[in-house]
């Protein structure tokens, strides 16, 4: 069967191309692209994405008007449902809206945009989204965020940590977040948001390529399942 | 009927902008400044016979984000 993907488009995306460019170069299907306005995802869809951007331009708070555009109900659904939902930036910030993922992305503590590559390490190797990294392994990745500083309660971040869902931690924390934290996964473990851009390392001519396995193991995960 | 929400980060909450605003403010001279935070104004105009419990709910599902920030109905008339 061929690999069904969709890359969601809101007002505002800007990264949707590039994550579509990399799904295609790893599952070989080019994903479709869904409008914000759309009520309907396709039944039989392998994995969504929701790509970086600035969505309804970070009106009310960055991600806020997304999650309630009519797609995600039906993204909520799919995900509720055990579909691979990834979010990257903006996209992360969506879900955490849309209560998919807990916790809330703030304004970087520095107050300034960053845009440069980070190293990350994996903490957890074991979802469906890091079984092509090592946990303790340290990637590159670039982030290009004003808002990604991780917020959680305390209580939260405990549970995230002892259920393993926290996906990848700064190296050197760069805005802010608690404990690091770059990307969390949902208790399901389908569902990972995450700041880093790993749809920006899939080419040599990004500069790296240790975005590369991620999705590579999303659509191995899923072929195989 | 006017209505203002007004919402603010949640104490313990760390806000990087009231604290930038905060320098600017010693950077003017101002002295004996302790704190600053920067929250958000929301002024609506709703239909006189809307229930207080719309007016949470509306707060709740999206002019606030109760993970990080705490919000209050004003009913200005």
């Amino acid at each position: 069967m061929a690999f069904r993907a969709a890359v969601i488009t809101f007002p505002g995306s800007n990264c949707d191309r590039d994550m579509a460019v990399a799904i295609e170069r790893v599952s070989g299907n080019a994903p479709i692209r869904v409008w914000h306005g759309d009520a309907h995802l396709p039944d039989d869809l392998d994995f969504i994405a929701l790509p970086g951007g600035f969505s309804y331009g970070d009106y009310l708070r960055s991600g806020a008007m997304a999650a309630n555009s009519p797609i995600m109900r039906s993204v909520t659904r799919r995900a509720e449902r055990g579909v691979p939902v990834l979010g990257v930036c903006n996209g992360f910030q969506v879900l955490t809206e849309a209560g998919l993922l807990p916790g809330a992305l703030m304004r970087n503590a520095s107050q300034n945009f960053i845009c440069r590559t980070v190293a990350l390490q994996v903490e957890n190797s074991q979802s469906l989204f890091t079984t092509g990294y090592e946990s303790g392994q340290t990637i590159h990745i670039p982030v290009a965020h004003h808002d990604g500083n991780y917020f959680a309660d305390e209580d939260t971040l405990d549970r995230l940590e002892g259920e393993g869902r926290v996906a990848f931690r700064y190296a050197e924390n760069c805005n802010g977040s608690r404990r690091d934290i770059a990307g969390v996964l949902n208790a399901a473990g389908n569902v990972l948001g995450m700041m880093p851009h790993p749809e920006r390392a899939v080419d040599a001519a990004h500069g790296g390529t240790d975005g590369l396995a991620l999705f590579e193991n999303a659509v191995k995960a899923l072929a195989s399942a | 009927m006017k209505i203002r929400v007004h919402v603010s980060l949640k104490p313990g909450v760390l806000d990087p902008q009231g604290r930038a605003v905060h320098h600017a403010l010693e950077g003017l001279g101002f002295a004996g400044v302790e704190d600053v935070r920067v929250g958000r104004l929301i002024e609506l105009d709703v239909a006189d016979d809307t229930e207080d419990a719309a007016l949470t709910e509306m707060c709740e599902k999206l002019l606030a984000n109760t993970v990080i920030e705490n919000y209050r109905i004003e009913k200005v008339g």
